[in-house]
């Protein structure tokens, strides 16, 4: 514990002493705040535990874009900060096909193979998007200093948003309701909408198969011997450049499919401009976590979800602060904050060495 | 030979330079004039959405600007009018930077916009600096025509719009909310726009003056997905009215999502005039049946023909509800430098940058397409040209959700119910 207060062991600095002094200023505002909200009894129980789960759905969309960060950053240490418009590339283009489905029927004649069909559909069209990246825009630039592929991720971010403009227009759109997702599950007195059940679900599945490829597959050693050291990797034989790629292709469908399944769930709002703040999300999702740690993402979205959904309503209402829910981001960042002060390689982050760091 | 060749060299390139310290020491303008020359066009600008979210209310606009000058078949005076094209965004920032642009040009008269209020903000003061003018399509902010800065007003001279003041949007809403809703419970929602949350204000001061109860205030921002922890909050007071003047596609995510939130079930959705958007109801789906939209209402033979018009030259109905706005916007302005522009000696045209303010400002019971136009001078209106009664509350149908039916169909016409 003293440990913590490291000013209390040693020779005192400023520096320790103000870290503490805002850590200790930080949990006493989220107990009072969240001590105030409860004991107002104001919101049921029932409905913190619709908001709970309403977080873990948002939260696994985060999560699954998370990864795509989270493997790139664990094989190439770069923030591929262009990742959300991979997102968006499947998410938009997919719509169209969804509203074909729609108008045919066949969405809702089908709806499982329907939404298979169109996860498969943005899988590949966020994977091809993540791939032509790495081939064209980062491949050059591997052994520059990680300023210029940082740089050169947000440019191709805005070429993409406006490629995509070009291609689909500025206007919005929206996924058509699948009725089998529609209605709720009614369990006591909770409503649980079946679509929130969804896309919890079909995120876990998505997540563990990456697990699954990740640490039972010969690919996934492969990565995972690319990512301790790729020179020694490649004296053992692996085609690192085929690795890479292959890690961009996985973080690509995953950020497709979330597309898919975010639009199940947020039907509304698929523009060109839309993977710009999920983005965002996820990649403090993936800092949260631990950024290159897989089970960190996941949990690290979820973890964002829920504090979202939940925070301003426990914390900020509490502590009397009007307009609460316009700053529900501030409640987001100031957890990243909170963790990066307490354990600043995240939540299931290691600390790197020197030189991978 | 050379000497003769180099004296007709320098005289002519005296008389080119004194020609328009000629024409300017003839103006007799405070703010300057505006020195068009003989073979030179008229040039006026246009500061409109051309990105992001909302650029559907740039296009709508722009059309309404363009159909305007090719009824003049592009000229004005014996000259071809040019028309300039900035994208102001919607934002503060974005209408400072279109703003600086076209008055960095000498030869800029005035210009049409901005489409957001917030763009307008940005862009007011430095148009008004310039000594030029800026005619809005769609500012609705009560700020924008309000003097007192005390009270959060922005006005200055040089603003006029031809959209109408939220201030009787807002009260007319609130009255509707009152009076044929029967309601008693209200909330308001807003995103930090000064659109969206002058709106909310004058609803929520309006229906409390009219005896309703405001029992929440909130807001949330631009970009949100997630509107459950605001729901659940409203649902604590459980409104007869969710006031949600909030632009797609935030608007469509709070209609959907309401419909899983227990305690908001006889809770009625009104929008305002940025969820006047064809896209609207098919982008929200089903949740969007039964909700109310305030907006543009529009409606004459002159009208008429201007949709057949558009139609034929863009091939599609217009995007949004402002366009007819932007057409006579466009006319005041394009108006204004008819009368006072002034033939100097040597052919180039003279406009005085006052002249044309004082020529707008006179406006009065000009036959728009958006109905009488009279151009007001008393703060909080200052700059409002708008008739106040082209508005009304239409409903969202199934036919607007299922079927592409655009506009939905009138519930309540302010004009024929316009309590002042």
């Amino acid at each position: 514990m003293l440990q913590m207060f490291k000013w209390k062991t040693g020779e005192f600095s400023w520096v320790d002493f103000t870290i503490d002094v805002l850590r200790i200023l930080i949990v006493l505002a989220i107990v009072v705040g969240s001590w105030n909200t409860l004991s107002e009894g104001r919101i049921s129980f029932a409905q913190w535990v619709n908001l709970f789960i309403a977080g873990l759905s948002q939260g696994s969309i985060y999560a699954l874009i998370a990864l795509g960060y989270t493997l790139v950053y664990g094989i190439l240490l770069m923030i591929n900060f262009a990742h959300g418009e991979v997102f968006m590339a499947g998410a938009f283009s997919t719509v169209f096909l969804a509203e074909a489905l729609n108008r045919t029927g066949f969405l809702n004649q089908s709806p499982v193979l329907a939404i298979l069909l169109m996860i498969l559909f943005a899988g590949l069209v966020s994977m091809t998007v993540a791939i032509l990246l790495e081939r064209i825009a980062y491949r050059p630039l591997r052994g520059s200093p990680r300023l210029v592929p940082l740089i050169t991720a947000i440019g191709a971010s805005f070429f993409l948003q406006y490629t995509f403009r070009g291609l689909y227009g500025s206007g919005f759109k929206a996924y058509p309701q699948v009725k089998i997702l529609q209605g709720v599950f009614q369990v006591g007195s909770i409503n649980i909408p079946k679509v929130q059940i969804f896309v919890f679900i079909s995120a876990l599945v998505l997540m563990f198969a990456l697990y699954w490829l990740v640490e039972r597959s010969r690919i996934g050693k492969a990565m995972r011997a690319v990512s301790e050291n790729k020179e020694v990797a490649r004296l053992m034989g692996i085609d690192i450049d085929w690795v890479i790629l292959f890690t961009f292709g996985v973080g690509g469908f995953l950020a497709g499919s979330a597309g898919v399944i975010n639009g199940m769930f947020r039907p509304q709002g698929v523009n060109f401009f839309m993977g710009f703040i999920p983005g965002i999300k996820a990649f403090t999702a993936a800092v949260l976590g631990g950024i290159g740690n897989i089970p960190g993402a996941m949990l690290g979205g979820l973890f964002l979800g829920v504090i979202e959904a939940i925070g301003p309503n426990l914390v900020l209402a509490g502590l009397g602060i009007p307009g609460a829910n316009q700053l529900k981001d501030v409640i987001a960042f100031t957890m990243l904050v909170l963790v990066l002060i307490f354990r600043p390689q995240g939540i299931l982050g290691e600390r790197l060495s020197e030189k991978k760091a | 030979m050379k000497k003769t060749i180099a004296s007709f060299l320098l005289l002519s390139l005296v008389s080119v330079l004194l020609n328009p310290v000629a024409a300017q020491d003839a103006c007799t303008d405070n703010l300057g004039c505006v020195i068009v020359a003989e073979d030179e066009p008229i040039v006026i600008g246009a500061m409109l959405v051309q990105s992001g979210a909302v650029t559907y209310l740039g296009d709508d606009s722009l059309g309404g600007v363009e159909l305007a000058i090719m009824d003049r078949d592009g000229e004005l005076l014996g000259r071809e009018i040019e028309l300039v094209l900035e994208d102001s965004l919607c934002s503060a920032e974005g209408g400072q930077a279109a703003a600086q642009r076209l008055s960095a040009d000498p030869t800029m008269i005035g210009a049409i916009g901005t489409n957001c209020s917030s763009a307008a903000q940005g862009a007011m003061p430095i148009i008004s600096d310039a000594g030029m003018v800026m005619i809005a399509p769609s500012n609705t902010s009560p700020s924008l025509t309000n003097e007192d800065v005390a009270s959060g007003g922005s006005h200055l001279p040089g603003y006029f719009r031809t959209s109408h003041n939220g201030l009787v949007e807002g009260m007319r809403n609130a009255e509707f909310a009152i009076h044929i809703l029967g309601s008693s419970k209200l909330a308001t929602v807003h995103d930090g726009d000064p659109y969206t949350e002058g709106l909310a204000r004058v609803v929520a001061d309006t229906f409390a003056d009219l005896g309703g109860q405001v029992v929440f205030e909130g807001a949330v921002n631009k970009g949100d997905t997630d509107m459950a922890s605001i729901l659940t909050e409203i649902a604590v007071y459980q409104p007869d009215i969710a006031y949600v003047p909030l632009f797609e596609p935030e608007v469509n995510f709070f209609a959907a999502q309401m419909q899983h939130i227990a305690g908001l079930e006889d809770t009625v959705i009104i929008g305002g005039g940025a969820s006047f958007v064809a896209g609207f109801p098919e982008n929200t789906g089903e949740a969007a049946i039964g909700i109310f939209v305030s907006g543009p209402l529009v409606t004459g033979d002159a009208y008429e023909q201007l949709l057949v018009r558009w139609e034929e030259e863009f091939g599609s109905s217009p995007p949004s509800g402002y366009h007819a706005h932007a057409y006579d916007a466009t006319n005041l302005l394009l108006n204004a430098v008819e009368t006072v522009a002034v033939v100097s000696d040597d052919g180039s045209l003279l406009i005085g940058r006052q002249a044309i303010r004082d020529a707008i400002a006179a406006t009065e019971n000009y036959p728009g397409l958006t109905g009488s136009l009279t151009c007001q001078e008393e703060s909080p209106f200052a700059g409002d040209c708008a008739p106040g009664t082209a508005l009304a509350m239409f409903e969202i149908t199934e036919a607007e959700v299922y079927d592409d039916n655009w506009p939905p169909p009138v519930f309540w016409s302010f004009s024929e119910n316009a309590s002042e």
